[in-house]
């Protein structure tokens, strides 16, 4: 029904815009990876490998890569810890107060990331309200420096950042399993942790991997709280990239470790498709 | 599933499952709430408990050039992505659903990349194309960014919207003799009207707090995410509470008048799922 000219008309546009505005400066980042910085500071095209060679050699880049890892890995772990129950709870116990719910959950995702940080800033702080309710209180008579500025902080921030994201497609995994399969087990006689284990969670394995995705991939990219929370000890790899292109002055270098987190992401993506493939009984 | 609530078998583990859910709530809301009392705290963001209540950090913040002069930016910003987004982003939902062409499958995913793409790998490959293209970094330059990266909201709204439409009435006002011009003003648009206000209202909130992809390509003006990043390096006061505790207004409001367009398009929608699976499905 829809002419050729119609098709032109709505693809052409966005295909163009999508191409000079992603496609183009992506494949800029992968070329940039092949540069060099000359002593003047300016960009050498020529090609080569020295900067992933660099990459594999100097400690800092891998350790700091695995450090953001394992932190990306912690967020990801207590946000599905966090987001799993609630999600459970919701679709199955929450009755008519389900949709409300829902929502609240939902609301602290759409609100700005910078107010989040900030305000754990104002709660870690050795001057801060949990380090002064604490003394208050008297469970302690210092204030605990750890609770700022460390990984502790980070990890804890992003938790709370993504746990939202790792909620989402666990709910609407659990919203698409049919209720008569639950039933089904109940009547043959199984325990209710029997039904969870057996029925519910296999069902929901999809949405479980959805959301680990989600936030590993958005923490181990974060920049924002390792620098506003993190600390020395805090640094994460896109910390790296941030001063690459800053103060340190080497793109090429920059753009390196970029593409590599972009190609991590990537196969990250596209693994956990794979697998909910496999997982997804419909 | 209130069969299973009666059940007796089921009582501690749903009353664990609440203690659990109400836990996870407060961590949730708790820092928010913290943040807005202390806007109001005389002593600074710390300190346990707040006292010298005040409205002090308000009028210093209404008296705060700099911050209003940022509100304009990130209002002229985000409304300028929102245009960008939907200009480009709904011709992209209907060619998505109603077109073939070379390439279809890698422009799906190119388009919603972003959503998932840890924000310095936007900003920075933008960085390099304005570097190579010689574009002076500005205001500008962060609304073409913004307008890119949101291209993939409109398009999975907009997409999800489409596919609930009944293509009779496109098709009875082609062959009522209406051009394609026509029948998508008076007939695909208006149909769309409830997920493109969505879209345009998600576009417009999530441009206001953006701020990994300003980061890099920021000029000389700030927007207010980056103005209040500044203003942390520097030391902080109540005045940030006090900016933050509106912006969180502001967010709240947006999105409440989002559920209420979503509970009118369709009742009980999942808000957000669609997003969701938009991105799973542009994995593979």
């Amino acid at each position: 029904m829809f002419s050729r000219a119609y098709k032109t008309a709505v693809a052409l546009p966005p295909l163009l815009w999508v191409t000079v505005f992603l496609l183009v400066p992506y494949l800029l980042m992968f070329c940039y990876s092949f540069w060099s910085v000359s002593a003047s500071q300016s960009i050498v095209h020529s090609w080569n490998l020295d900067n992933y060679r660099r990459l594999l050699r100097v400690d800092v880049y891998w350790q700091t890569l695995l450090r953001s890892m394992w932190i990306a890995a912690r967020v990801t772990i207590f946000s599905l810890l966090l987001g799993y129950p609630v999600a459970y709870f919701l679709s199955f116990y929450a009755g008519r107060k389900k949709d409300l719910l829902y929502q609240l959950v939902i609301i602290p995702l759409w609100v700005s990331y910078l107010v989040r940080a900030y305000a754990w800033k104002t709660i870690l702080g050795s001057d801060g309200v949990l380090n002064t309710l604490l003394q208050y209180v008297h469970v302690t008579k210092h204030p605990l420096e750890f609770l700022l500025y460390s990984p502790f902080a980070v990890v804890l921030t992003l938790t709370h950042i993504y746990t939202p994201f790792a909620f989402l497609p666990i709910y609407a995994a659990l919203e698409h399993i049919p209720r008569n399969l639950v039933e089904a087990s109940h009547d043959l006689g199984a325990t209710p942790g029997q039904t969870f284990w057996k029925v519910i969670f296999p069902l929901s394995i999809p949405g479980v991997v959805a959301g680990a995705t989600f936030a590993f991939v958005l923490s181990l990219g974060d920049f924002l709280a390792p620098l506003l929370l993190g600390g020395p000890s805090g640094i994460m790899i896109s910390n790296i990239v941030v001063s690459l292109f800053g103060a340190a002055y080497n793109w090429p270098l920059g753009a390196a470790i970029s593409l590599c987190m972009l190609l991590l992401v990537v196969s990250l993506l596209f693994l956990s498709e794979r697998v909910e493939r496999k997982w997804s009984f419909s | 599933m209130e069969l299973l609530v009666s059940d007796n078998r089921l009582d501690s583990g749903s009353r664990w499952l609440l203690f659990h859910a109400v836990a996870v709530f407060a961590f949730l809301y708790l820092p928010i709430a913290i943040l807005v009392i202390y806007s109001f705290n005389g002593e600074g963001v710390g300190g346990f408990p707040p006292h010298h209540l005040t409205l002090d950090w308000y009028r210093t913040l209404f008296a705060d050039g700099p911050i209003w002069d940022s509100v304009l930016n990130s209002l002229q910003v985000a409304l300028a992505a929102m245009a960008i987004s939907l200009l480009f982003g709904v011709p992209a939902a209907l060619a998505l659903e109603r077109a073939q062409f070379p390439g279809k499958a890698l422009f799906r995913r190119l388009v919603l990349l972003p959503l998932i793409l840890p924000g310095i790998i936007t900003g920075l490959s933008l960085l390099m194309l304005f570097n190579v293209m010689g574009t002076q970094l500005s205001l500008m330059t962060i609304i073409l960014g913004h307008g890119t990266a949101l291209i993939s909201v409109a398009t999975t709204e907009v997409f999800a919207g489409l596919q609930k439409l009944d293509r009779a009435q496109e098709e009875a006002s082609l062959d009522l003799g209406a051009n394609y011009w026509q029948t998508f003003w008076r007939i695909t648009v208006p149909n769309l009207k409830l997920p493109i206000i969505g879209a345009a209202l998600l576009i417009f909130t999530l441009s206001m707090d953006e701020i990994a992809v300003s980061f890099f390509l920021i000029g000389r003006d700030n927007t207010l995410p980056l103005e209040i990043w500044g203003r942390l390096r520097r030391g902080i006061t109540p005045e940030i509470n006090a900016v933050s505790t509106i912006i969180f207004l502001f967010s709240l409001v947006a999105i409440m008048l989002w559920y209420r367009l979503r509970m009118r398009g369709e009742a009980g929608a999942d808000a957000g799922v669609e997003i969701v699976e938009a991105v799973e499905g542009n994995a593979g």
